[in-house]
């Protein structure tokens, strides 16, 4: 069985998606021990501790925001979405590589991402909870926020359907169900693995009780299959359709640099663009500290490291387009946007995102730096921050100088709009501790099934 | 002492081959009421115990139609009949901007009706389940496979099946109380 993934390994010059001499007790003690036996250390305390302080900054704000209202932001006419939106856009676009690797990996039965699809759906889950916090506060009156669904009310007032917030209401809401429910979902066996596993009674109690009693029977396993293939078929339209809807709520407006048929398919590239910079930044400490290089290997890194120098070309083919349309396109408005962010006063912005997200990221060609863990860290890092600044730009430059000079303006963000944005990376990150140490971080029933010896030949 | 019913009789193999080749012969010499456990799905099995039938896709159809009508048809009655808000001159009934909460559902309500339709027809959650009596199917979870022939099956005797499922070369056999 060794033979045979280093038979594959030398044929294919690259690294295998788990390394050779793993059995299925191995793989399945590999992974459940770090949840069940292994001491926590104090790394995960110190780190767990310093993130749940973030997360308590991220209340306070929200708390005196709840208080004082949305005034306590630099937001203000002209420049209505500030960081509320900007953050909001940045974390659902992160949480879109999970479900890319979840659902489309799976339908194209690319079996290495069942090594990282796991924690991948995990920070789907998590991105997507700190964004939908973003446009629940913006709304001034939170408390409210429920009027947004559609519900029998003694107002006997109906949401208005054709408005693309509507849209991203039941999008965003879709997602985040259908993303729980396939990770939930992914989880019951490897629930059932770790409640036969743990010595501690109470562990055992409710990981059985989370189990639902699974017992791995055939007709289950047929169903359960069906079933996981037909949720990723839907999660694959449905995640393009999330970042598109968000697109529209930009391309429907007629501001200047929103108003464009480009959105949606650059929205969704730059979407998977930055999730899989967080896969990166979230895989390389994870498999250093757990030991995991046996399964998340340097195959796992160059791939994904892969998938960023392309959808980061799409992402460039979407600026080329909007400033070309900017030239070309003889709406002196539209060339008025192209020069204000090439000459404006958000220039150095413009140039920053250019170089984060276009310019930096062309290091991925040298395959030295892709077999680098900590060059892929660091550019990853890159990407997110440019992909942090490409909403930035779309959103303040644009609505900074619109059509009449006289409703011209700048945007200045408070202390409160960074302790919200830095509370919710805190937030993400204290889930992202919790979920490594109570949680199964890889799919260990998947991890069986790339074995070579699940595979059953015919007879 | 009262005698505890038995629920069936198990057999444990140590690979996934040698479990889809006992099931085969089993529900070749007649068996019809058996089942088979593994720690991850495995190709043929469940056509190896003669379960072909799935109501999973039904269930997700019949769901993601319900979701696209329930879409459509809320928004066409909020637009049109119940709360008409004249935008800009457009029509009461303008489809193409209720396409997209009609798609949001669809697949809203598919992928509901797929988790819970599977987890219905597996008759999950169940807390008791009498093949957990069985210490050794611990290990179905890790890296065991086994086979059971329930008592119910018209064929079952409980020393005959016992040596059938010797025949079987397995790692061992063991009676499952209920």
């Amino acid at each position: 069985m060794a033979d045979h993934l280093e038979e594959v390994t030398v044929a294919n010059k690259r690294s295998p998606v788990i390394e050779p001499g793993h059995t299925f007790a191995s793989v399945t003690d590999k992974i459940s021990s770090i949840v069940l036996t292994r001491p926590t250390s104090l790394g995960w305390f110190a780190g767990f501790g310093f993130t749940f302080l973030l997360t308590m900054m991220l209340l306070f704000a929200l708390s005196y925001l709840f208080v004082k209202g949305v005034g306590i932001w630099g937001i203000n006419i002209p420049i209505g979405w500030g960081f509320a939106i900007v953050n909001f856009v940045w974390w659902i676009g992160i949480g879109h590589a999970g479900t890319l690797i979840s659902a489309i990996l799976l339908l194209l039965r690319q079996s290495w991402r069942n090594s990282i699809n796991r924690f991948a759906e995990a920070m789907t889950l998590f991105a997507v909870a700190c964004a939908g916090i973003f446009p629940g506060v913006h709304t001034g009156r939170p408390w409210l926020d429920y009027w947004m669904f559609p519900y029998p009310n003694t107002m006997q007032y109906w949401p208005q359907f054709r408005s693309p917030l509507m849209w991203d209401v039941f999008a965003v809401s879709t997602y985040f169900t259908i993303s729980l429910l396939f990770w939930f979902m992914g989880l019951i066996p490897d629930f059932g693995t770790l409640r036969d596993r743990a010595e501690n009674k109470y562990a055992r109690i409710i990981y059985g009780m989370l189990s639902m009693g699974w017992r791995g029977s055939a007709r289950h396993w047929h169903r359960y299959e069906s079933a996981y293939l037909l949720l990723a078929g839907l999660a694959t339209p449905l995640v393009l359709s999330v970042h598109t809807v968000v697109s529209f709520d930009f391309a429907i407006a007629i501001v200047p640099g929103w108003h464009t048929t480009i959105f949606p398919p650059y929205f969704v590239a730059g979407a998977i663009y930055s999730g899989f910079a967080m896969v990166l930044m979230l895989a390389i400490p994870i498999r250093k500290i757990y030991g995991l290089e046996d399964f998340i290997t340097d195959r796992h890194l160059q791939n994904s490291a892969k998938v960023m120098l392309a959808t980061g070309w799409i992402v460039a083919y979407g600026y080329a387009i909007e400033a070309f349309m900017g030239w070309y396109g003889g709406n002196r408005y539209d060339a008025t946007l192209l020069w204000n962010r090439l000459h404006g006063p958000y220039a150095f912005w413009y140039m920053s995102l250019l170089s984060c997200n276009i310019l930096i990221p062309q290091f991925l060609w040298i395959r030295k730096l892709r077999n680098s863990p900590f060059w892929l860290f660091v550019l990853s890092s890159v990407i997110l921050t440019g992909m942090w600044l490409e909403r930035f730009v779309i959103i303040v430059v644009s609505l900074s100088r619109d059509f009449l000079n006289s409703s011209w303006g700048m945007y200045y963000p408070t202390k409160w709009d960074w302790m919200t944005f830095i509370g919710t990376i805190g937030m993400f990150l204290a889930a992202m501790f919790l979920f490594v140490r109570i949680l199964p971080m890889i799919s260990i029933f998947e991890m069986r099934t790339l074995l070579p010896e699940a595979e059953v030949k015919h007879q | 002492m009262k005698t505890v019913p038995i629920y069936g009789m198990m057999a444990e193999f140590d690979s996934a081959k040698d479990l889809v080749v006992a099931a085969r012969r089993t529900h070749g010499a007649g068996y019809k009421k058996i089942d088979a456990y593994s720690p991850f799905p495995v190709e043929d099995l469940a056509d190896a115990i003669g379960f072909h039938k799935n109501g999973v896709p039904l269930v997700t159809l019949i769901g993601a139609i319900i979701g696209g009508l329930t879409g459509y048809l809320l928004q066409y009655w909020v637009a049109v009949v119940n709360y008409p808000v004249n935008i800009g001159g457009r029509p009461y009934h303008s489809w193409p901007a209720f396409i997209i909460i009609t798609f949001e559902l669809t697949v809203l309500f598919g992928g509901i009706s797929a988790v819970f339709g599977m987890l219905a027809l597996n008759g999950l959650p169940m807390p008791y389940h009498p093949v957990f009596n069985v210490e050794r199917f611990a290990m179905a979870s890790k890296d065991r496979f086994f086979l059971i022939i329930f008592s119910s099956d018209p064929k079952y005797d409980p020393a005959g099946t016992r040596q059938f499922l010797e025949g079987l070369t397995p790692r061992s056999v063991s009676e499952v109380p209920s």
